[in-house]
């Protein structure tokens, strides 16, 4: 068999609780065959000991004995799905407002965030909160499976209601695109095949959604080339090349990089990756670059191409906090951005997010999964971007100092709707 | 230069991703963590994993040991290709053997041949310890077993060894943070996000040697519990057993008495990526008898600080 050259798409579920994520995700890998024969036969083993049915298919991606007992989501699943063309990652994420820092997880590598609601309760707030979060995380494009239909007897007014509502929601939050899907999970009705109940509908089902959208958006970005140095690599024969995975626009040989932040201009003159030398790497692969001129560059550094990226120890950021205690004013944490850690304070709590209205109140703390706007300042210096326009060099995450816990995720900059 | 500037970048596809992905996390792990090692079976996904750590530190010398958990109950083959790549990729090997557990009376003795996967957990984690290890590179994919599909890139194991699946830590973007407190320990599984045909693939891309008995030949098995055991120093045939002569290969390496064969012509690496493209069981469900004993198997092991 040839070997095809595939695309790699990744979507995170996103929605309350009960709607019926891992279910819609269970009858995805089900009706396309990507379920072994003794995986379904387990799952309708595990059905029929814990007495809800013939097949439950949440427990496809339900896995841990404490979900199969609770029948909720914990953590995120991964699942893995092939066409001929595309290989899908799956995250199968929680929602239960106490895992938000598990769908956080799942959504941070999107690309596109498949969203559940039940069509005859709306948009509750867990809902909310979920696009609020993967609005931040930067993910663009929606595909939204109304779900349930069967039980509103495949009603268009009531599908309709719930479109309407998350339309104006999605358009506040700033997502590109939004597709809606009226589907039944538990049924298969417009998961894989189109639904012949819904004769007022004439769109694509979820996988003929999944399978029109593009792939590597997670790339998005408005930047030049930025590779973190993770490793210095000394070569046979003396000279050094500096290892990372590249992100923002792509690396040539010959093109003149910036190492910062020295502020020392250098040019490429080699580009290796697994699979070998190499003129030019695009987003996503891990390269060692040459460079014309010897430098200290270590890791933490940053090489990158005009526009260039910002140097600040003091700066805005936008962050969701999973941590058990509150974050409050002066707090001393470390802070983890590409491939430097360095310790960090906070200076000033500018904001909390209200889900609900979506508006950025006064707070003096954030206390578990409250969103808000702060003002950091760091040891060391970083070098950074506007999360909107790259999420790597945009992205940290804080660290509790004596757990080494990851209490927070945190984005360079502020998100348009806040 | 200016020739070079008119190429079109490199085409990735779906194996460089997962290639890249995975280097970045060898790398990552071996700059954050002190002492790590890299967990080595001689099955396929760990041939694969030493295969991109000697590229992720190419062309320096592995900055890490790689480490055996040795039940003694291998098969001859998949020993004599354990030495083979680890003498090609200029690493040191270390042997952590259960059998020094069993004398040592850390473990029960299961008999010559009873089984003692389970047993290997204490191995592992006395020889983490002994040897202060932070972080334990492993093999295991998402794709295997559903508890494994709940679990973290860099997956955190307390004091006793133990992952606690209600307590991961959030792991956002590619933002992998390593640091342990003295004692505690992390599995990174940079193959997480890999299937066993993502597996096959990369080892047909990469042109690599495996152990023999991954592909099709000639061997001695007996019909167990619904899998064909190879008959040898490790399994005896039963009353009632017949043993037959058949055409097989192994899907996964495991110890001898638990690892089934199956049927399978496929003597060459493009043919096991059509016989894995077209499968209709698992590899996990098709060859392996630790994963029968209940529901949770995978999550109970692991709790105890299986790999």
């Amino acid at each position: 068999m040839k070997l095809a050259a595939k695309d790699l798409l990744r979507l995170a579920t996103v929605g309350s609780v009960d709607d019926g994520k891992s279910t819609l995700i269970g009858r995805l890998l089900v009706d396309t065959r990507q379920l072994f024969d003794d995986q379904l036969d387990a799952v309708v083993a595990a059905s029929e000991k814990r007495g809800v049915g013939d097949l439950d298919l949440s427990f496809v991606t339900d896995g841990l004995r404490a979900e199969r007992e609770q029948g909720i989501t914990i953590d995120v699943a991964y699942r893995y799905a092939s066409t001929p063309t595309r290989k899908f990652i799956i995250a199968d994420c929680p929602g239960h407002v106490q895992y938000t820092r598990n769908m956080a997880t799942g959504a941070s590598t999107a690309d596109l965030a498949l969203v559940v609601l039940n069509v005859a309760h709306g948009v509750k707030e867990q809902t909310r909160r979920h696009l609020c979060i993967a609005a931040l995380l930067g993910v663009r494009t929606l595909i939204v499976a109304v779900n349930k239909m069967d039980e509103v007897n495949w009603s268009e007014t009531a599908y309709l209601s719930v479109v309407d509502e998350l339309s104006t929601l999605a358009h506040e939050l700033g997502f590109a695109s939004m597709t809606p899907i009226p589907v039944s999970a538990l049924l298969g009705e417009n998961v894989v095949e189109r639904s012949s109940h819904l004769d007022w509908y004439d769109g694509p089902s979820v996988l003929q959604a999944l399978e029109a959208c593009t792939a590597g958006s997670w790339n998005h970005t408005t930047t030049g080339a930025r590779l973190p140095v993770q490793w210095v690599l000394r070569q046979n024969g003396g000279g050094r090349t500096y290892a990372g995975m590249l992100s923002g626009a792509a690396l040539h040989v010959g093109e003149r990089v910036t190492l910062l932040p020295a502020n020392v201009e250098t040019t490429v003159v080699s580009l290796t990756s697994g699979s070998g030398a190499h003129q030019a790497a695009t987003a996503g692969l891990s390269i060692d670059v040459g460079l014309a001129d010897e430098t200290d560059a270590g890791r933490g550094d940053l090489l990158a191409t005009a526009p260039l990226p910002t140097l600040t120890k003091e700066f805005e950021a936008t962050v969701c906090w999973f941590g058990e205690q509150p974050l409050r004013h002066s707090q001393r944490l470390r802070l983890k951005h590409t491939s430097k850690v360095t310790p960090v304070r906070l200076q000033e709590i500018l904001g909390v997010v209200d889900i609900e209205t979506l508006s950025v109140n006064a707070g003096d703390q954030l206390t578990t999964n409250d969103i808000g706007v702060v003002s950091l300042q760091t040891a060391d210096w970083l070098v950074v971007d506007d999360y909107r326009d790259n999420r790597v060099t945009g992205s940290f995450v804080l660290i509790d100092e004596v757990t080494n816990a990851t209490v927070a995720a945190g984005m360079m900059g502020r998100a348009t709707f806040l | 230069m200016s020739t070079s500037l008119l190429q079109a970048p490199h085409m990735t596809n779906h194996l460089d991703l997962l290639e890249s992905h995975a280097i970045f996390i060898l790398r990552e792990v071996v700059a954050e963590c002190e002492r790590p090692v890299l967990l080595f079976s001689g099955g396929k996904d760990s041939a694969v994993l030493l295969h991109l750590a000697a590229k992720a530190f190419a062309p320096q010398a592995l900055p890490f040991p790689v480490m055996h958990i040795d039940t003694g109950q291998n098969f001859p083959e998949v020993i004599e290709f354990r030495d083979s790549a680890v003498a090609r990729a200029s690493a040191r090997l270390i042997i952590a053997s259960v059998q020094d557990s069993i004398d040592q009376g850390k473990v029960a003795d299961p008999g010559p041949l009873g089984p003692r996967n389970r047993l290997q957990t204490v191995t592992l984690l006395d020889a983490i310890t002994a040897h202060g290890f932070d972080a334990a590179f492993g093999g295991a994919r998402r794709d295997e077993d559903k508890a494994r599909a709940k679990e973290r890139i860099l997956s955190f194991r307390d004091a006793f060894g133990q992952w606690d699946p209600r307590q991961q830590r959030p792991e956002l973007w590619q933002l992998y943070q390593g640091k342990v407190n003295p004692g505690e320990h992390l599995r990174a599984f940079p193959l997480s996000d890999w299937t066993e045909l993502d597996i096959w693939q990369y080892i047909e891309r990469e042109h690599m040697e495996l152990p023999r008995i991954y592909f099709a030949h000639e061997r001695d098995v007996v019909l167990r519990d619904g899998m064909y055991l190879a008959v040898g120093p490790f399994v005896a045939p039963r009353p009632g057993e017949v043993v037959e002569r058949l055409t097989v290969r192994f899907r996964t390496v495991g110890d001898a008495n638990l690892t089934g064969a199956v049927l399978s012509h496929a003597t060459t690496l493009s043919a096991i990526v059509d016989e894995i493209s077209l499968a209709n069981v698992s590899e996990r469900g098709a060859t392996r008898g630790d994963d029968k004993f209940s529901e949770t198997a995978m999550e109970d092991r692991k709790r105890e600080g299986y790999f």
